[in-house]
């Protein structure tokens, strides 16, 4: 077993390197976050390894086998309806209070497609240099679930929106650098499913019979979404986080979604495999959901090809098997979330209560002008001025940011010295107070004065000590949520941020907030 | 009361009607028909009456109403066509009464007495689908056409009775009661909108709404004797109609003239932005087709071209059926009518096309209910077993038969072989279709291959009731109008069963069949199909 194998392995505590300079906020901010430099940025450079084998004869054995990774990117739409009906898209609303007759799937009820969603789709698909399908068209995916009130889910099965893609990315120098070019196989429109909630009384099955109502949300049933699938084309940790990262700018620069990962806004989840060098066909594949974090995400590939690799090189191949596994930020490792038994037949047919989705050139070409300067031409533009990569990549990580650079050069200050002066001075002053460029930038642009004084204004708890004092009240007085986080249940991050939050009375920065919880969080007693 | 209302329409059948048995094939229409000679006035619109005497003050809605209501106490413990009425009619007729002494507009159904199809929404007002899984389900909004008409001031007056999800041809598969034909109380009155086409018979509602997958208006309305109107698909809006099969479903009309059903139709037609599927094509106004007798021409119907499809006369109809068919294609001639046999070699390939297409979309459609978010649940201690039990009891047999056929059709491995095969053939029966309108204006054919048929007749043997749609199955797979309107009688039950004519239109074009069928209803000798069994209501 798997399990006992891997009994040894340490995990690694999630600690942010220095080099992070800016921090994450919380989903309650009103601002577009800015993330870490990159998130891979934060990781550790190499996964853990088991105590028996040093990490030279680990290496060796790695050295052998070629990873092969692809990734479903599920990007929630920043639409102000959902995709079928004219219900709000809006996250935190009370349970089942954004709900109408077509999303909670009555009799009779039927979908209207919402053309804000076609024009994402066709924009996305643009940014990624898909070719788009001029007609496309709905299909039902068929399966039974209490979060999925019709039965099925409204999706594009054989002819998504745009197809046959590819996104190129720049890997951080700490981490070999170079220039990569990942192929995307498509992109399609479908709806969310609503959300199960999970009762402390166990079961929610057993929980549902007893107050159905309390326990299905379909608040999020119908809210629009785009499924991105890659090309199996990554090969380690580094360079799945580096693609989803892009995927996060991508969609930010174009405005079509918030990106935001512990939201569930951006959902990344990953298929991996293994093979001995040389081999020509693919290993079997392992799917691994629940990465809240593009971190998360490097060290959890990191993991399980370390797993794979061993289990191949101890002659246990066949226990590698298809299957979905989650990745557990408590105890930094994948286990075992469910075996796949056969494919499942989700009886896909086109979905007769929609007509089918035509596109014209000039719809498709009017879109296309209105495409803002995506990632990548911002790095090369800003590369071509003269800047080093590691300027280049932090200025076009956050498109708020390279706005604003945008426009300090533009005002004729020197391209070296605004780099610097942002990248430096700014970045170091908001990292001190624990705050996210977003948070001021744009308030100092409208408004003048001194990052200081808007740092004064906003009053913000930035102590440390009285952060930290707060989280431990509100830890201790919650042992069953702190038990189900330990346990794996990591979006539970969320409902301790938000407790000491309300303590808090909205003051804390949430930044150091978050960094603080986590190291209580996954501290072992 | 009624008699204001309504042209006196014989209790008995007319002396020189003849029954087309199988012996006895006899002419129902002279061969050239006398438009002045009739010795009984033609059926006439109710709701052209009933407007008129409203608003010439001759009688009030709640009069209206409570004949009505009368009426339904009446028969109903024999017919059994409606799962519920509403206790809102005579509130509702009073209302209009107030509006009419006020002085104020009221709306062109005003006073109007309809029957719903109990799987069509109505707010507030049980909507089962005749299923136990639905039983006491009220939906919170009224489907389109429901809020049109009562929009128009036509009173719902109750919820009639179907087979399960419209899953049927006898209404035999309703959860809760069967409903007898009225023509013959051991017979059943078709389905699977057999509660409406019945209710329009007996008289229970003036008009009433059903909703037409595979001929679940046509054919009722021939058992029954009634006008059954299917229109184009797109032409009325879904929502609030609970899916059979979507790429099939309509809202159809019944009335007991071609008038009342194309002025219903008229009512609830119409782009609904709730429904992606319905057609901005503009609605016209039928009214203007429904001439009185007296303004026809000799020939009304002259240089009309129609096409009477050869494969629905052949093996398989009744003899009955064969000759009322005939015989109608005869009276269109004599009206004027182009009348020339049309082939459509892909006639036969529609009634299995459509069970597979039907079922796929339904074991879709029906996965909704589920007993999580509404209708019956049955209680159990894990999922699935939740999802067994409330859909195990909550489903009939006929339902479970069906899902189990589209799930299997649309399984991996098969979906090739069936779906995707289906809708070739579905393509082949459009083209066919469309060439033989482009050289026809209207196509004709029997509703149905026989009358209607004993109740229980068919309980045990599901591929002898499939094959009875075989005339009307084409005409969903096409998406084409069609009009059922009876021609005839042939033997059986006390005083003979009604056979319908149907006939089928080009895309929209509602307009044609409504002519034609009118003129073809006002010009039949001894017109006024009227069930011999029931009391009638003073």
């Amino acid at each position: 077993m798997s399990t006992t194998l891997f009994r040894t392995i340490q995990p690694n505590h999630f600690t942010l390197l220095t080099t992070a300079l800016l921090r994450t906020r919380t989903k309650t901010s009103r601002h577009i976050s800015v993330r870490c430099q990159t998130s891979t940025t934060t990781q550790q450079p190499r996964t853990s390894a088991p105590k028996n084998h040093g990490s030279n004869k680990l290496d060796e054995i790695l050295k052998d086998y070629e990873a092969v990774i692809g990734i479903e990117t599920h990007v929630q739409l920043s639409t102000s309806t959902k995709a079928f009906c004219s219900c709000p898209n809006s996250y935190g609303s009370h349970p089942n209070t954004s709900i109408c007759p077509v999303c909670m799937g009555l009799p009779g009820a039927l979908p209207v497609l919402s053309s804000k969603v076609v024009d994402f789709g066709v924009r996305l698909g643009l940014a990624l240099n898909c070719s788009l399908s001029l007609k496309s068209k709905f299909d039902r995916k068929q399966y039974f679930y209490p979060d999925l009130p019709k039965g099925y889910q409204i999706s594009q099965f054989d002819v998504p929106i745009a197809s046959g893609g590819y996104v190129d990315v720049d890997i951080p120098l700490e981490f070999g650098g170079g220039h990569r070019r990942f192929g995307i196989t498509r992109v399609h429109m479908e709806e969310d499913a609503g959300k199960l909630l999970h009762s402390d009384a166990g079961d929610y099955s057993q929980a549902m019979i007893v107050s159905k109502l309390d326990l299905v949300d379909l608040n999020r049933a119908g809210v629009p979404l785009l499924e991105i699938v890659s090309e199996p084309d990554m090969r380690s940790g580094v360079e799945a986080a580096e693609y989803g990262s892009e995927m996060q700018r991508i969609v930010r620069y174009l405005g079509v979604s918030n990106g935001n990962m512990q939201e569930g806004s951006l959902r990344c989840d990953v298929n991996i495999s293994i093979r001995p060098i040389g081999q020509p066909e693919f290993g079997t594949k392992v799917e691994i959901k629940n990465l809240n974090a593009f971190s998360a995400m490097s060290r959890a590939i990191d993991y399980e090809i370390t797993r794979q690799a061993l289990l191949y090189n101890q002659g246990q191949a066949d226990k590698i098997v298809t299957e979905t596994r989650l990745w557990d930020e408590g105890a930094q490792k994948t286990v075992t979330m469910r075996k796949k038994e056969g494919l499942a037949d989700y009886r896909y047919f086109p979905e007769p209560d929609l007509p089918e989705v035509i596109l014209t050139q000039e719809y498709v070409d009017s879109i296309r002008a209105s495409l803002p300067e995506l990632p990548e031409a911002k790095r090369r533009r800003y590369e071509a001025m003269g800047l080093g990569i590691q300027d280049v990549l932090f200025l076009a990580n956050d498109v708020s940011v390279a706005e604003y650079f945008d426009e300090v050069i533009g005002k004729g200050a020197d391209v070296k010295s605004a780099a610097n002066w942002l990248m430096s001075d700014i970045a170091a002053y908001l990292k001190n107070e624990e705050l996210s460029i977003s948070d001021i930038l744009f308030e100092l642009l409208a408004k003048g004065g001194t990052v200081q004084g808007m740092i004064k204004e906003k009053d913000l708890i930035t102590d440390p000590v009285e952060i930290e004092k707060m989280i431990m009240k509100v830890i201790s007085e919650s042992p069953k949520q702190l038990e189900q986080y330990r346990s794996g249940k990591t979006k539970l991050q969320g409902f301790f941020a938000g407790q000491v939050m309300k303590m808090s009375k909205g003051k804390a920065n949430p930044a150091l907030l978050n960094k603080i919880l986590l190291e209580k969080l996954n501290a072992k007693e | 009361m009624l008699s204001t209302l309504q042209p006196p329409r014989s209790l008995t059948l007319l002396p020189f009607r003849r029954l087309h048995g199988s012996k006895t094939i006899a002419s129902l229409a002279s061969s050239s028909p006398t438009l002045d000679a009739s010795s009984v006035s033609p059926p006439q619109s109710q709701i052209l009456t009933t407007r008129r005497s409203l608003l010439s003050g001759e009688t009030t809605a709640s009069e209206i109403a409570k004949s009505y209501l009368s009426r339904i106490r009446l028969t109903e413990p024999q017919l059994k066509c409606f799962l519920h009425v509403s206790e809102n009619v005579l509130k509702e007729a009073q209302e209009i009464d107030q509006r009419i002494s006020r002085g104020e507009e009221v709306g062109p159904l005003a006073g109007v007495v309809i029957g719903v199809k109990d799987n069509i929404c109505t707010e507030g007002m049980p909507s089962t689908a005749a299923s136990r899984i639905l039983e006491h389900y009220r939906p919170p909004f009224d489907a389109t056409a429901v809020k049109k008409i009562k929009e128009m001031g036509g009173i719902v007056v109750g919820k009639t009775n179907m087979d399960e999800f419209g899953m049927g041809s006898t209404t035999e598969a309703s959860a809760f009661q069967v409903t007898a034909n009225p023509w013959d109380l051991t017979r059943v009155p078709g389905g699977s909108s057999g509660g409406s086409a019945a209710a329009v018979a007996a008289n229970q509602c003036m008009v009433s709404l059903g909703s037409d997958t595979g001929g679940s208006v046509r054919q009722p309305a021939s058992f029954c004797g009634v006008v059954g109107l299917k229109p184009t698909y797109g032409r009325v809006s879904r929502f609030g109609l609970m899916a059979y099969a979507s790429s099939l479903d309509v809202i159809g009309c019944f009335g007991s003239t071609v008038a009342d059903a194309g002025m219903l139709l008229h009512a609830v037609s119409g782009y609904d932005r709730f429904d992606s599927t319905s057609s901005k094509q503009d609605v016209p106004e039928f009214e203007s087709q429904f001439l009185s007798m007296d303004s026809f021409e000799s020939k009304p119907l002259k240089g009309v071209r129609v096409g009477l499809i050869r494969e629905t006369l052949e093996e398989g109809v009744d003899s009955g059926v064969r000759s009322a068919t005939q015989e109608a294609a005869s009276h269109l001639e004599a009206l004027g009518c182009l009348v020339t046999e049309v082939s459509l070699p892909s006639f036969s390939l529609g009634l299995p096309a459509y069970y597979v297409i039907a079922s796929s979309e339904s074991s879709s459609n029906l996965s909704r209910y589920d007993g999580v978010r509404y209708g019956n649940q049955v209680m159990a201690d894990e999922l699935n077993k939740l999802y067994d039990c409330s859909r195990g009891q909550g489903f009939g047999g006929e339902v479970k038969m069906r899902i189990l056929m589209g799930t299997y059709a649309l399984s991996a491995g098969y979906y090739d072989a069936y779906y995707k095969r289906a809708q070739q053939v579905r393509t082949l029966i459009r083209k066919d279709f469309k060439a033989a309108l482009d050289h026809n204006d209207i196509l004709i054919s029997p509703a149905a291959p026989s009358a209607a048929y004993k109740i229980g007749e068919k309980k045990d043997d599901p591929l002898a009731m499939y094959a009875g749609d075989i005339m009307t199955v084409n005409v969903n797979l096409a998406g084409l109008p069609a009009i059922v309107l009876p021609c005839g009688l042939v033997e059986g039950g006390p005083s003979g069963l009604p056979v319908g004519l149907q006939m089928i239109g080009a895309a929209f074009d509602e307009e044609t069949l409504l002519k034609v069928g009118h003129i073809f209803e006002q010009t039949l000798n001894g017109s006024g199909f009227v069930p011999p069994t029931l009391p009638n209501v003073a």
